[in-house]
């Protein structure tokens, strides 16, 4: 036994985890526990009390809203999302994210919102919902809060989720248009560990070639996946890999990139521009290809 | 507290300090020592086990977390006691194992892939044990069981997942 003693409880509706999560301060909601587990084994966490969220049978769910949201339950698995065909047709972005998250045996047990509320800055869920521009919904024991991207990630590790809140569902934008193309790329020593440098897009063309609609982000190199503004320019026209580039150079040129003795500032800015091009690129081409994806 | 872990196909009703891994809970409480303890953090592999069919990893799940889910260990694999299943008997002849520490997950994690795959290209092998270290082999061997495995998956004509 490596971790310090905690008490267990597995609730099985959502209000029965709030109603645990108000009472204890240092409880913590455990979902996959993919993450939590090895900071309990190595001591850096020890909560009081783990409430298991595994077996609350309406976090785990995968529907679409209308055609123009993709919802999916906070506690279901990343190989169950990994093997949700209809994911591919409604989020490009997202499907091609989730075979890069960790291993295949981290991801049987993984999830979705675990992924979210964890805000790893190299992690690839919150990357591809901060380029699509999705939102979460988090209940507490009094109140159900809609948040925005935008909000949400704070920084490294951090978000807005208030600390007597479950994530009950992450939500992706669907796109419309009919040639839709999505890429994900991403820069790490060995296959599945954490990204220096991870680069995702989606792209949507007109019968002509023409970039209808263009989202970038970055993880890794960033505190909190970022999505660059600046690929809005690609918009209107065929993207070259010139301008696919200059797109991502102008606006990774000037931001705050980390470091770590494995990469250095210098190093990841100028993977980041070369991912966001090649990404954007990838993506483009894919569209080309792809006639009416749903 | 109280949990049933289903081993292999049996129940085994144990009592559990909510900390204990399921890892720890297989070595010692049901002597089940093919998942090995490596790292012990979620790193190596060298503990994955199947639950309800997908590899995971026993040191980064609670005993308490596993209570009823359907669990297979390298040790449930063979169809009969004394025999090896497909894949242990591939690794056997390719030679995919040297100090055997990382081969019951090696193995655990190729026949998850096989049951959902039975014919992987080369380059999914290898995706499918990328989460599990091996500091022998160089991998090459372990590669060519998995792909001689399933060759004769297909050659033997079952049906998917008898590996």
């Amino acid at each position: 036994m490596k971790a310090a003693s905690f008490e267990y409880s597995r609730p099985e509706t959502v209000e029965e985890a709030c109603w645990q999560l108000s009472r204890d301060d240092d409880a913590r909601l455990i979902a996959g526990g993919q993450t939590l587990v090895p900071m309990m084994a190595m001591r850096l966490a020890r909560p009081t009390r783990l409430i298991d969220i595994g077996r609350i049978p309406a976090l785990s769910f995968i529907r679409e809203e209308d055609g123009a949201q993709l919802v999916i339950g906070a506690m279901t698995r990343q190989a169950d999302a990994e093997r949700e065909p209809s994911i591919a047709a409604a989020a490009p972005l997202l499907a091609r994210a989730l075979p890069w998250v960790g291993h295949a045996a981290t991801r049987s047990r993984g999830t979705i919102g675990g992924s979210i509320a964890n805000a790893d800055p190299a992690a690839e869920i919150p990357l591809a919902l901060a380029t699509l521009g999705g939102s979460v919904i988090a209940r507490t024991e009094r109140e159900t809060l809609i948040i925005a991207v935008e909000d949400f990630f704070l920084g490294p590790m951090t978000t807005a989720l208030p600390p007597t809140a479950v994530l009950i569902e992450a939500r992706f934008p669907i796109w419309g248009q009919r040639r839709i193309g999505a890429a994900f790329l991403e820069i790490s020593a060995r296959a599945g560990d954490f990204a220096y440098v991870s680069a995702a897009a989606q792209v949507a063309l007109d019968d002509d070639g023409r970039c209808l609609a263009c989202t970038v982000g970055i993880g890794g190199a960033t505190p909190v996946p970022r999505r660059l503004a600046a690929v809005a320019a690609l918009v209107g026209s065929a993207i070259s890999e010139s301008r696919a580039r200059d797109a991502a150079a102008a606006e990774i040129a000037g931001i705050e990139i980390m470091t770590d003795p494995h990469a250095s500032t210098a190093y990841r800015r100028r993977v980041a521009i070369t991912l966001a091009a090649r990404a954007i690129l990838a993506a483009r081409d894919e569209a080309m290809t792809n006639e009416a994806r749903r | 507290m109280k949990v049933v872990l289903s081993v292999n196909g049996a129940d085994h009703h144990i009592d559990v300090e909510p900390r204990l891994t399921l890892l720890d809970a297989l070595r010692d409480a049901l002597r089940l020592t093919g998942a090995h303890a490596g790292c012990e953090h979620g790193v190596c592999g060298a503990c994955t086990v199947l639950i309800d069919g997908r590899p995971a990893r026993a040191c980064l799940m609670f005993a308490a977390q596993a209570d009823g889910l359907s669990i297979t260990t390298i040790e449930g694999l063979a169809s009969v006691p004394g025999e090896l299943s497909l894949l242990q008997d591939a690794f056997c002849e390719t030679h995919a194992m040297q100090c055997g520490y990382c081969t019951p997950g090696m193995i655990l994690s190729a026949h998850a892939l096989l049951r959902e795959d039975p014919a992987p290209s080369r380059e999914k092998i290898i995706d499918a044990i990328s989460g599990n270290i091996c500091r022998c082999t160089g991998y090459g061997q372990i590669v060519e069981a998995i792909e001689l495995a399933a060759r004769r998956l297909a050659g033997a004509n079952q049906k998917e997942g008898a590996a």
